[in-house]
C-alpha cells in the first residue's frame, strides 16, 4: 500500500504495510539512516525525529500516523548540518559513541522551539527518554544550555 | 615492550601498498602512514572506535611526531588483519600498548622526509627539520612541502630504530594537549557509518529466533505462519554450538526478508518447539544461594599474609559482610549488526567489532573457510564495554549469506540484546576481619565466588583465572599482618563475558565498601583510616617471589604498584571534593589497568528513597596524558556507567531463561539519575601512560553506597540499590 510522506521537504511515496513503523521505513526503505533503532519501544529516544514540530519516537509512529505530516529527521535538521546545537555539540565535544547523538539533538531542538531558555528540570524532563550508555548526559545538557545562548558550564 | 606490532617498522617494514589495508597513498612509509604528492597525510586507526575517541588519538601522535597539519591528515579504519598488531580494542591498552610505535612511525617517517630534503639540497640531514607538514633548512632558509617529498622520501631507506629522534615534549603540537574527534561532523549530523547502517547491493535483513536456554535446539519449526508476512523471502536454520560456545552462533531459526521489520514480524509467528538442555534448571535465586554458601566454606587460597587462622583464633572485635553482585548486561546503544556477504568461497563482512581479527577468526570456522579469505570492514561501533569483542553476531550474518546466496544484514532486536548477552558474571563475596583495640585490622579474609569468564572458552570452568582474580582481589593493598584473600567455585548456565572493568567492578564493591564498614566500626574518618590502612608509599607486589601478578599483562618493574600513586590521588580527591564538609559523601579508591583513581560522590536521598547524585569528584593518575579532553569524556562516562551499575543493573533468570528484555526491564542510567556534576581531576604524571577506558568504573558503586551509608546509616551490600529499600 503506498502511503505519501514529506520527509525533510521532500515528498515521497513508500509502499509498505501501513503499520510499518516510520523507522524502519526510514532507515531501509529511504535510506535515512541518521535515526536510530535502539530499543523499538520507545525507551532509548535513539529513533527521534520531528512530526509536525514534536519530538516523536519514530519507532512507534507507523507511517499511517506520519502520512501528509510534516517529518524532519537528523539530516534535514538544517541545511548544512550547522543547527545552533550542533554547532553546540562540536564545540563541547559531547558524542564519545555517537550512535544515540541524532536522537538526543533531534529531542534537544524540539525542546528549544519550546523553550528557548530551558532550565536544567525543563532539560530532564525533555531529554530523560534519551539514552547515552558511554554517559554524555553532562555535555548533552552544557550544549543544550549554549546553544541557548546562556553559555552555562 | 609492544607486542608484534613493533615489527612493522624497521626491517620488517612491508613494501609499498603491499597490503589492501595500507594506505594507497603515493608514498607508504609504514603500514600506518601514507603520503600523497599533494601533501594529504593518510594514517591508519588500526584500532575500533567505540566512543573512547581512540580512532582521533592515536593518529594524532603520529602526526605530531611526523610534523604534520593536523589539517591535511585524513584517518582511514584498518581492515582486520594480524600485520597492525593487536587490534583486540579491550582492556583499556589502546594507548597503553601503541603510543610509543606511534611516535615511532611518525618519526620515522619524519627521518626520511628530512633526510629527502637534505638530499635534495644538499645539505646535512641533521640541518633539516619537518614542522607544519614541511621540511626546513635553518641555514638558508629554504622550505618544502611534504608533498613535494614524496618520490625523494620514497627512496630513502627505512631508518633503523635506534637512527631515530623523538620530538620532546616541548615541541608537542598535539600530544597532550589534543584535536577535535575526526568523527565529530559525522557523529552530529547523522552521517557517521555504524555497522547498523551498512549496506550492500542485494542485501537482504534477517531476524533470528535463538534458544531461550543456553545450549537448547530446535526440535521443530512450524514457519507457515512467518512466511505469509509481506517481506518474508526465507527461513533459515541455524545450528546450535558445539561446546564450548566461544564466539559461535547460539543456533535457532531466521527469518530472512527484505527490510528489518518484515524480518522481525516474521519472526514473531514462528512457533518452535525447543530441546531446552540441561541450563533449563539454571534459577538465580536458587544460584546465588548457592554461591552464598561457597563463600562461607575455605576455598582455594590465592594470597596469604600471615595466618588469618590463628588471628581469628585469638578472639577479638570480628566485622563480617556478604556482598552480592548481580549478571548484567552490556546494553551498547547499538545492539549487535553485522553485514556479510559470501561469495567463491570468500566472505567481506561489516561489523560493529572490537576485534577484527577474531572476528575472522570465527567467520571462518563458522563457514569452514581459511581466515585469510575473510575481509573484515571495522564500522564505527555504536558502544562496545566488551560485548563487540565477541563476533558471535557476524558469525551468524555469514552462515546466513552462505545458505541464501546474498549478502545478509544481522539485525539483533534490544530483546536479543538482553537474553543473550555475554553476562558480567554475578558475584559472591565473603569478608570477615578482626580489629584491635586501635580499630585497626589484625585480620582480613575475603573469598569471592563467581561463574568465570573462562566457561565461554572451556565448559566446567569454575575458578576465575589469574586475569580475574588480579583485578581487585589478590591486589588489595592495605598493610594488615595477616592477610588471605580465596576464590570458589561456579558453574555458568549463562555465557559470561568481560565487561567495562570486568571483575573489578565486583571486587572493589565488596573490598571498598567493606573497609568503609571497617573505619565506621573503628569509629574512624574513611579517608584517614584507608590512608592509613595503604601505608607509607611502596611498591606493592601481592605475591613477593612467588608466581608473577597478573598486573594487565604487563612487569611489575615496568609497570609498578605504586601505593603512593594512589595515595596521591586520595588526597587530592579528598582535597577537591569537600570531603569533610558534608554528610553525604561517600569514598572509594581502586587501581585498575594500571591507573590509580579515587572517587567521592555526593548523594541525596529524599524522603521516598529516591536517590540523587549531584556531584562527583574523580580524581586519576593514568601516567602521561595524550588527548585530555578524552580522558576528561571517558571518567565523565565512566561515572554514569558506575551509576547504572550501583542504581539499577541487574539480570535475572528461571527456568534457564534470562527474565529482562529491554530498557524497560533493564534500565540504564537517564540524564536525571545520573550525576548532575562530575569533576575529574587529573594528576600530573610523567609515568608511562595507561588505562582510561574503564578504571573510572569500579570505585563508582562503592563510592554511591558508602554515601548512602553516610547520609542514611542503611548500609548496602546487594546491587543494585534498588534492591533495598531506604527508608
Amino acid at each position: 500500500m503506498a502511503t505519501q510522506l514529506t520527509i525533510n521537504g521532500r515528498s515521497t511515496t513508500v509502499d509498505a504495510p501501513p503499520d510499518t513503523p516510520l523507522l524502519w521505513v526510514l532507515r531501509d526503505v529511504l535510506n535515512l539512516h541518521g535515526t536510530k533503532y535502539g530499543c523499538g519501544i520507545g525507551q532509548c529516544g535513539a529513533c527521534t525525529v520531528h512530526l509536525a514540530g514534536q519530538a516523536v519516537r519514530s519507532c512507534l509512529t507507523p507511517i499511517s500516523a506520519a502520512a501528509n505530516q510534516k517529518i524532519t529527521t537528523i539530516e534535514g535538521l538544517s541545511p548544512n548540518g550547522q543547527h545552533p546545537l550542533q554547532v553546540a555539540w562540536q564545540q563541547i565535544d559531547v558524542p564519545q559513541c555517537g550512535y544515540c547523538q541524532a536522537g538526543q539533538i533531534m529531542s534537544a531542538a524540539a525542546l528549544l522551539a519550546k523553550h528557548p531558555k530551558p532550565t536544567d528540570d525543563q532539560i530532564d524532563s525533555a531529554m530523560n527518554g534519551n539514552l547515552c550508555r558511554c554517559g554524555t548526559y553532562l555535555r548533552v545538557r552544557q550544549a543544550i544550555h549554549q546553544a541557548a545562548g546562556q553559555g552555562k558550564v | 615492550m609492544f607486542g608484534a606490532g613493533a615489527l612493522v617498522l624497521g626491517s620488517q617494514i612491508l613494501p609499498v601498498r603491499a597490503k589492501a589495508s595500507t594506505t594507497n597513498a603515493a608514498w607508504s612509509p609504514s603500514l600506518f602512514l601514507g603520503v600523497d604528492t599533494d601533501g594529504t597525510v593518510t594514517i591508519i586507526a588500526h584500532r575500533s572506535e567505540m566512543g573512547t575517541g581512540i580512532r582521533t588519538s592515536l593518529p594524532m601522535v603520529v602526526a605530531d611526531e611526523l610534523g604534520a597539519d593536523w589539517n591535511r591528515v585524513k584517518v582511514q579504519q584498518a581492515l582486520g588483519d594480524e600485520s597492525f598488531g593487536s587490534q583486540d580494542t579491550d582492556g583499556s591498552c589502546s594507548i597503553r600498548d601503541f603510543y610509543d610505535q606511534m611516535r615511532e612511525v611518525g618519526a620515522s617517517a619524519r627521518l626520511m622526509l628530512e633526510r629527502a630534503a637534505a638530499s635534495k639540497w644538499s645539505v646535512p640531514a641533521s640541518e633539516c627539520k619537518a614542522v607544519n607538514h614541511a621540511v626546513s633548512h635553518a641555514g638558508s632558509g629554504r622550505s618544502v612541502g611534504f608533498g613535494e617529498l614524496v618520490a625523494l622520501a620514497a627512496a630513502q631507506p627505512v631508518p633503523r630504530k635506534e637512527e631515530l629522534h623523538l620530538i620532546s615534549p616541548a615541541e608537542f603540537r598535539y600530544i597532550g594537549k589534543g584535536v577535535p574527534l575526526v568523527d565529530l561532523e559525522a557523529l552530529t549530523t547523522g552521517k557517521g557509518m555504524f555497522a547498523m547502517d551498512a549496506r550492500m547491493p542485494g542485501m537482504v535483513f534477517a531476524s533470528i529466533e535463538r534458544p531461550p536456554v543456553l545450549g537448547g535446539k530446535v526440535n521443530s519449526v512450524d514457519d507457515s505462519g512467518a512466511r505469509k508476512v509481506t517481506g518474508v523471502s526465507g527461513i533459515v536454520s541455524i545450528p546450535t554450538f558445539k561446546p564450548p560456545h566461544g564466539f559461535q552462533p547460539l543456533g535457532g531459526v531466521a527469518v530472512i526478508a527484505d527490510n528489518t521489520w518484515s524480518a522481525m514480524q516474521g519472526r514473531r509467528k514462528l512457533k518452535i518447539d525447543w530441546d531446552l538442555g540441561p541450563n533449563a534448571a539454571f534459577d538465580s535465586v536458587s544460584f546465588r544461594k548457592a554461591m552464598v554458601e561457597t563463600s562461607h566454606a575455605p576455598q582455594k587460597v590465592l594470597r596469604d599474609v600471615g595466618n588469618v587462622d590463628q588471628e581469628f583464633a585469638k578472639g577479638g572485635k570480628v566485622i563480617e559482610a556478604d556482598y552480592y553482585t548481580p549478571l548484567l548486561a552490556h546494553v551498547p546503544m547499538e545492539p549487535p549488526a553485522a553485514v556479510a556477504e559470501f561469495k567463491d568461497g570468500k566472505c567481506v563482512v561489516y561489523a560493529a567489532t572490537q576485534s577484527p581479527v577474531d572476528l575472522q577468526n570465527s567467520v571462518a570456522a563458522g563457514l569452514g573457510i581459511d581466515k585469510k579469505d575473510v575481509t573484515c570492514h571495522v564500522t564505527l561501533l555504536g558502544g562496545g564495554f566488551g560485548r563487540k569483542s565477541k563476533p558471535d553476531f557476524a558469525v551468524e550474518a555469514a552462515m546466513l549469506s552462505k545458505t541464501v546466496g546474498k549478502p545478509v544484514k544481522v539485525v539483533w532486536s534490544r530483546e536479543d540484546d538482553v537474553r543473550f548477552d555475554y553476562y558480567h558474571s554475578t558475584a559472591a563475596m565473603y569478608m570477615k576481619a578482626q580489629l584491635d583495640h586501635s580499630g585497626k585490622p589484625t585480620a582480613w579474609l575475603q573469598r569471592s565466588v563467581f561463574p568465570p569468564i573462562g566457561s565461554t572458552f572451556a565448559p566446567n570452568t569454575t575458578y576465575g583465572d589469574e586475569g580475574e582474580m588480579a583485578m581487585g582481589w589478590t591486589d588489595v593493598p592495605f598493610e594488615i599482618p595477616n592477610h588471605r584473600a580465596e576464590n570458589g567455585p561456579a558453574e555458568a548456565h549463562v555465557r559470561i563475558g568481560w565487561l567495562r572493568s570486568v571483575a573489578n567492578v565486583y571486587h572493589a564493591f565488596a573490598v571498598q565498601s567493606f573497609v568503609n564498614e571497617l573505619a565506621t566500626a573503628a569509629g574512624r574518618d574513611p579517608i584517614d583510616y584507608f590512608l592509613e590502612l595503604l601505608g607509607e608509599p611502596r611498591k606493592f607486589d601481592p605475591h613477593p617471589g612467588g608466581k608473577p601478578f597478573g598486573n594487565y599483562g604487563k612487569s611489575l618493574e615496568n609497570y609498578p604498584w605504586d601505593t603512593g600513586r594512589l595515595r596521591r590521588v586520595v588526597e587530592t580527591v579528598r582535597d577537591q571534593s569537600g570531603w569533610g564538609k558534608k554528610k553525604t559523601l561517600g569514598f572509594a579508591a581502586h587501581r585498575s589497568f594500571l591507573t590509580y583513581v579515587a572517587v567521592v560522590a555526593e548523594v541525596d536521598v529524599n524522603d521516598r528513597g529516591q536517590v540523587r547524585i549531584p556531584r562527583v569528584h574523580m580524581a586519576i593518575d593514568c601516567g602521561q596524558v595524550i588527548h585530555p579532553d578524552r580522558v576528561k569524556a571517558q571518567f565523565e562516562g565512566a561515572a554514569v556507567f558506575g551509576t547504572s551499575i550501583a542504581m539499577l543493573g541487574e539480570i535475572t533468570a528461571s527456568d534457564g531463561r534470562v527474565k529482562q528484555s529491554n530498557f524497560d526491564s533493564y534500565p540504564v542510567a537517564r540524564i536525571h539519575e545520573s550525576p548532575i556534576e562530575t569533576h575529574v581531576h587529573i594528576v600530573a604524571s610523567n609515568e608511562p601512560p595507561t588505562g582510561v577506558g574503564e578504571p573510572g568504573v569500579p570505585p563508582m558503586a562503592p563510592a554511591i553506597c558508602n554515601a548512602i551509608f553516610a547520609g542514611t546509616g542503611t548500609r548496602i551490600r546487594e546491587l543494585p540499590v534498588k534492591k533495598t529499600k531506604l527508608v
